[in-house]
């Protein structure tokens, strides 16, 4: 957790009602358990994401609960549901208009490859051909749970970035972008089909 | 109801000069249909529309469909005179027709509650910028799909108060229900590809050998 501090002497010293931290934890600490999500949905995976939302699965129990209305208050971005090529211009204008720091997890089978119309022309295949993507969530819809684990995984992912260093985290590293370009939309696909700055499709292994 | 062959006559009728021809459905379900020729269209529509008998004010879909160039081959048995002998020999001969476009309107009467009364209408040919005449002054409801359509098989509707692109974007240049088009080649990993998406994935990876029944994939050729 924090670096530098001995775990037993922590120890040793809460016992003794101390509470030794970081700048670090203690920043990574207040963020993540207050991440606001943007609201907007695109497809039947919005339905799981309301369900996460309400009183049985409680996404405020993670400190997730206030979702914006405006992508200038927002902290994370649920893409949930299929991303079609005329609206994947506007998801990436709306990430763009977020202010750092700022999370994405694709949720569910469309957000994430395309899913069932992977095939199709309409569709795009994954919104990580254009923004960089957190958390990949598969299901079709995935469940509530499913999105609640997302949402925990991306407190564990705040929770390790750090706050200075060559590994330090995106939005403190002036060097990394905040802003990714919009494609255009052209006379046959979008234009460019995919930024290649963000998007690596997977290698293939082989044994 | 009265049936389609008495609707056929009774329009005939009534709009003296309409061209309406039969299709016959084949499949089981024996959904026949009536032809209108584009030139009185709008007039046979608004006769469906306002006839007392009929009273058809409600059309429920609209649906475009495209027909590519075909050859429809002939096999004709036909007496000769070969050699001073008269044989049987069969002839093929090949008919060449021309691909169009075509609406096909599905209506129906709330007055009545009966239907559906199908009409169709069809394209001089599949060239850019076909055209038929659009009866949403006549059904409102078809507003939307009639755009559809043109959106997906770019068929031009003459007289729509709004045709635009209604899926696509307005840059979007082709029309992808049309069965000669053919989609972006953004091709990506699929773990199971067969039939057309083998084809483009075997353009993409070179062949392995076949160890575990998914074949012709192996690495990417560039990293």
């Amino acid at each position: 957790m924090s670096e530098g501090i001995d775990e037993g002497l922590r120890s040793k010293l809460q016992q003794q009602g101390v509470w030794v931290s970081s700048m670090q934890e203690l920043y990574n600490w207040g963020r993540k358990n207050s991440i606001w999500p943007l609201q907007f949905g695109l497809a039947c995976c919005a339905i799981e994401m309301i369900a996460t939302a309400a009183s049985r699965y409680d996404i405020a129990r993670f400190g997730g609960e206030v979702f914006r209305p405006s992508p200038r208050q927002a902290d994370l971005m649920i893409v949930a549901g299929t991303v079609t090529k005329k609206m994947a211009p506007q998801i990436v204008r709306l990430y763009n208009q977020m202010a750092d720091p700022k999370y994405v997890i694709a949720m569910g089978a469309c957000a994430i490859s395309g899913g069932p119309f992977k095939q199709g022309y309409n569709v795009l295949k994954g919104i990580d051909r254009y923004i960089p993507v957190d958390v990949y969530i598969p299901g079709c819809p995935p469940r509530p749970e499913a999105l609640l684990h997302a949402f925990m995984e991306l407190q564990r992912k705040i929770d390790e970035q750090k706050l200075s260093g060559a590994s330090k985290a995106a939005h403190l590293d002036r060097e990394q972008p905040s802003e990714f370009p919009v494609p255009a939309f052209g006379k046959h696909d979008l234009e460019p089909p995919a930024n290649s700055n963000v998007f690596h499709p997977p290698a293939i292994e082989r044994a | 109801m009265e049936g389609l062959e008495q609707i056929k006559a009774r329009i005939e009728a009534a709009a003296p000069g309409a061209i309406v021809e039969m299709v016959q459905n084949a499949s089981p379900s024996q959904q026949h249909s009536l032809k209108i020729d584009n030139e009185h269209a709008h007039d046979v529509a608004k006769w469906l529309h306002d006839d007392p008998a009929l009273r058809l004010d409600f059309c429920s879909n609209v649906t475009g469909v495209d027909w590519p160039d075909r050859t429809v081959k002939k096999t004709v048995k036909v007496k000769k005179v070969v050699d001073g002998e008269e044989k049987e020999v069969t002839e093929t001969t090949e008919e060449k027709i021309p691909g169009y476009l075509e609406a096909v309107y599905h209506l129906y009467s709330m007055t009545h509650k009966h239907g559906p009364v199908i009409i169709r209408m069809r394209t001089a040919d599949r060239a850019v910028g076909a055209q038929l005449p659009s009866l949403t002054p006549i059904w409102r409801s078809a507003e939307f799909q009639e755009r559809e359509i043109f959106d997906l098989y770019g068929i031009r509707f003459d007289g729509h108060p709004d045709l635009r692109r209604i899926l696509m974007w307005d840059e979007f240049e082709d029309h992808p229900m049309r069965k000669d088009y053919r989609d972006p080649d953004d091709y990506e990993y699929e773990p199971t590809p067969h039939e057309e998406v083998l084809e483009r994935a075997k353009r993409y990876y070179t062949p392995r050998p076949q160890i575990d029944g998914a074949e012709s994939i192996v690495e990417p050729l560039n990293g």
